[in-house]
Formats: C-alpha cells, structure tokens, sequence
C-alpha cells in the first residue's frame, strides 16, 4: 500500500464494532482518519409522528420507549413539559421520588458505559466487574418500580408506585456497597497503566471546540464546560440536594472515563439525601385529560447529556406537537471532529466514549445537495410514501403484486 | 502499578457462589411491584371501557356479553405491561400479575379471553 493512497472504508450500518446501525464513511490515507462522514437515519421509527396521534398519557409510555437506558430521562422530561403546560404543582415526595430514579438510572447507565468502555478497549475484566456489580442497582429499580428497564414510573402529576421504609434501608445498604465498588474503579482507572495508556490522548476534543459543537453531558464537562442542566436549571427535587458538577481538563476518552466515575459518586450522595429527607405527603395530584393550548419545553440531564423536549398542545386530549432532542444528537458532530487526523483503530472507543445511543437520535430526515449547501428538501408524508413505492419499484420490487402474492400464499396454506 | 493487582479479586471469585441463575431449572421470584400478565375480574367490571381508553398499545377489548357482563380480550403480544389499565380502572377490576412466562409458538394463543361468553370458549 503506497503513502499516497486514499482508502474509503465503510463501517456500519452493520459492524461487529457498533451496537446499533449507523453509518461512517472513513477516508483513510494508510492507517490515518482524513475524514468521516457520519450518516443517521437507519433507526428511524416515527415516534413524534406517532406521539401525535395518541393522548397525552399514552405518550408517557411511548416516550418511555425511545430509549432503553435513560427511559426514565425521557419520560421524565416529556411529563414536565406536560405539566408545565397544564400549570400542575406536582407533591414534592413526587419530585424526590423522580429524582431517586433518575439517579439510579444514572448509576446503572455509567456502570454500562464503564463496562462498555473497557470492552472496546480489549479489558473485558472490567466488562465482567462493572455488569455484575451494575446488577446491584438494577435491582434496586426492579424493587422500587417493578421492572429493570422501562420503569413506568412517571405519570401526569406525579410518580406511580411509592417506596416504603424497608426498601429504603436495602436501597441504603446497596448504595455503600456499590460506593465501595466505584472508588475501586477510580482507583483502577487512575492507576492501570494499560486503561491511562490506551485512552490519553485518543479523541481530544479541547474547550472551545466542545462550545463550538455545542457538546453536551459527560463529553462537554470532561472538556472543561461546565454545563449541567441539574445545576443550571434544576428540575425535580435538584434544588434541594447538594452535589458538584464534575468537570476534567483532558479533553480526550480518560477524561471522559474519569467524569463518569467521579459523577457516579455524586450520584451516590444524592440518592442518599433523597432517601434520607424523602418528604411525607401523596405521590399524585389527579391531572385532566385534556391539557390546555399551549407549549413548553422541558430540559433534564440524562447520563448522557441534555434532553430537551418540546410538547404544543391544541387544547384536546391529544398534542399537536411533540420534538424530541436527544444528547447523542448534539455529541455526534463532535465525533466526527475528534477522529480527525487520528487512528482508525481508535474509532471504536472515541465512539463508544459518547456513550451513543443512535435509536433515540433518529428523528426525521432533511435531505442536503453535497454541491449546493443551501439547497435543502424535507419531504411531506405523502411525497415520502411516493419516493418509497418509486425507489423500490425502480429496482423491481412492486409491492402491489407482492401483497397480492402473500395473501394468495396465506389461503393456500 | 503492580502487576497482576486484580488477583486478590480473582482469588475471591473462586470460592464466591455464581451470580447466574440457572433460569428454567431454578425458578426465581418477580420483584412486588412487578407488572406481569392481567388478571381480570368480571364480576367488578362496570364496562365504563377507561382501561381501553388509556391503553398506549390497543391491547385490551371490552365487550358485552350480558346484562351487566363484561368479557375482557388482552392480546398479550401488544401489551407492554405498563399496567395504566389497572391504575386507570375505576373499580379496580384489574390486576398485574407476576406471570411473566408467556412466550407461545402460535401467536393466536397470545390473546386471552377473561369471562368469555360461549362464542369465544374453545
């Protein structure tokens, strides 16, 4: 392979390296990244489309589902903008309670990422370390709201299950035992050599490049940016517990590895003063049905960074509008800036250190001219549904005969 | 750094019972608050239809099979055990239980009749 050769490799939408489909188009020039294009879209599901066309407390658990890991952020999130909308005071023992599993979910999500970090990185001991003690707060979640994923927990005007006095004490216990575990990691992490070697210095995103790509989340605060929306804009119970914005000044993949772990034990001090200071009183006020015109956005700090939700409403029972912002929307610009000029073998790990998350990302799709920038087209539903049937006709697929084929198929059999 | 410093954590995973559990042959028990398959009550039911009303998925029928008696159609393969349903039922004829082992290879088994009126008996 000659110097001056430039290499084109397509990684994704199907790869061992990613766990979800997305696409990079890596030009390569030997084994160094000149460039990648990053193409989303092949997760699209139409949620906010589908948000429109069910009622307000329909939509808790459809946005519940837009992520597997922070379902609880999104919940959360679409349900504030909702109340706000609808002028709702919710109890305050709703509000700790949001906040409990809010940072539950963080721990469990960091612990993830940690392990999943590891794995990139060929340190699957740590993988094995984090998962088993990640199941320690999983059940804490599985006890507090029934389920490990997808919690259920929100609702209009408050929270649905209340937690009693025993479960408190075992939350408690757990909660040291996994503090214990953390500060093993941070100590791992400070001093393996092998974890500080393979991850200084790999994906370097400095300061200003963070303000100008406008990171969010543990990718922002390990470039200096000290950016949190539970501090900046404190929703829920944050108002009333004391906690620090953890920032790092690497700006590169150890950085990031290092905001995670100390934020885990910032995580570990709120859930203590919220069990500790959990107001007494009811867990829901009753919230109508139908919610009045207006709209609202809503922000809250998932592990991964802003959410923001943006909820209209017409008055009905149902919202005329709802947009969700993702966190690894906003990060994923700045992957693209930290895998110039490096290494393609570090492109799994600068990835993973995003903590990606490309199914929630995937909205709608503005289709771009490469040789006009300002020539831009968003197809209405009824021309999308024209391009698909035309795009598969032209390459002799005909879904009119193909319907026609299977329901023969189902009556002869 | 020492080499080998995880050792001592290795040496105490020997002797450490497995975190794994040998699911189909060890049973295990659902957490409390667990939302699993419902459960339906006939003779609570009022057929105000609310848990229809709220359900995200379409997943549960009301009908009317009598003077005052109500059968309930849950297709298990829509439902997303959010138990709405049972919060929004007024007479709380509903109930998540903790069965969760419903996996069927015919997919008409998934919906299940609760009360069902002779038409719909097997």
């Amino acid at each position: 392979m000659h110097d001056s050769h430039k290499f084109k490799i397509p990684i994704g939408p199907q790869h061992p390296a990613l766990k979800e489909p997305e696409s990079f188009s890596v030009a390569l020039k030997g084994e160094k990244i000149l460039g990648v294009d990053i193409r989303l879209g092949y997760n699209h599901r139409g949620i906010e489309k589908a948000c429109e066309e069910r009622t307000f407390l329909q939509d808790v658990y459809l946005v519940e589902r837009v992520c597997g890991i922070c379902s609880h952020s999104h919940s959360t999130c679409f349900v504030q903008a909702v109340e706000e909308i609808a002028g709702l005071e919710i109890p305050s023992r709703a509000k700790y309670l949001r906040t409990l599993i809010a940072e539950l979910e963080r721990v469990h999500s960091h612990l993830l990422w940690l392990g999943v970090a590891g794995h990139e990185i060929g340190f699957d001991t740590l993988l094995m370390y984090t998962w088993r003690d990640r199941e320690i707060v999983m059940d804490i979640l599985a006890q507090f709201t029934g389920n490990r994923v997808n919690y259920g927990m929100n609702t209009i005007g408050g929270v649905r299950r209340d937690i009693d006095v025993s479960q408190v004490k075992d939350a408690l216990k757990a909660v040291d035992t996994l503090q214990e575990r953390t500060k093993y990691y941070i100590e791992i992490a400070t001093s393996e050599v092998t974890i500080i070697k393979r991850l200084s210095g790999v994906g370097v995103l400095s300061y200003e490049d963070a303000l100008r790509l406008d990171a969010v989340g543990p990718t922002a605060r390990a470039s200096g940016v000290k950016r949190d929306v539970r501090k900046d804009d404190p929703y829920a119970a944050y108002a009333d517990v004391s906690f620090d914005v953890i920032t790092d000044n690497h700006s590169d993949v150890y950085g990031r590895t290092v905001v995670r772990l100390k934020e885990l034990l910032e995580s570990f001090k709120i859930i203590r003063q919220v069990l500790e200071n959990l107001p007494a009183g009811p867990i829901a006020i009753k919230a109508p049905r139908k919610i009045p015109a207006g709209e609202a956005i809503s922000r809250y700090e998932a592990p991964r960074g802003e959410d923001v939700h943006f909820v209209k409403s017409n008055g009905g029972e149902k919202p005329e509008r709802v947009k969700i912002r993702a966190p690894t929307l906003a990060n994923v610009q700045a992957v693209k800036h930290m895998l110039k000029d490096r290494f393609l073998a570090d492109m799994p790990i600068v990835i993973a250190a995003i903590d990606p998350c490309f199914s929630c990302t995937d909205r709608s799709i503005e289709i771009s001219y490469l040789d006009d920038a300002r020539k831009k087209e968003v197809l209405t539903w009824p021309e999308l549904h024209a391009y698909s049937i035309d795009w598969h006709r032209k390459r002799g697929i005909d879904f009119s005969s193909l319907n026609k084929k299977l329901k023969e198929g189902f009556k002869t059999s | 750094m020492k080499p080998g410093r995880m050792i001592i954590e290795v040496m105490r995973s020997f002797f450490k019972k497995p975190v794994t559990i040998k699911y189909p042959a060890v049973a295990f028990e659902m957490p409390d608050k667990f939302r699993g398959k419902l459960k339906f009550y006939p003779e609570k039911c009022i057929g105000c239809k609310m848990c229809m009303r709220d359900c995200p998925t379409g997943a549960i029928t009301i009908n009317k099979i009598g003077d005052k008696q109500f059968e309930a159609e849950i297709d298990l393969g829509k439902c997303i055990y959010c138990a709405q349903c049972v919060d929004s039922c007024l007479k709380k004829a509903l109930e998540a239980t903790k069965d969760v082992e419903l996996a069927q290879l015919d997919s008409r088994k998934l919906k299940v009749v609760f009360n069902a009126s002779p038409k719909n008996t097997p």
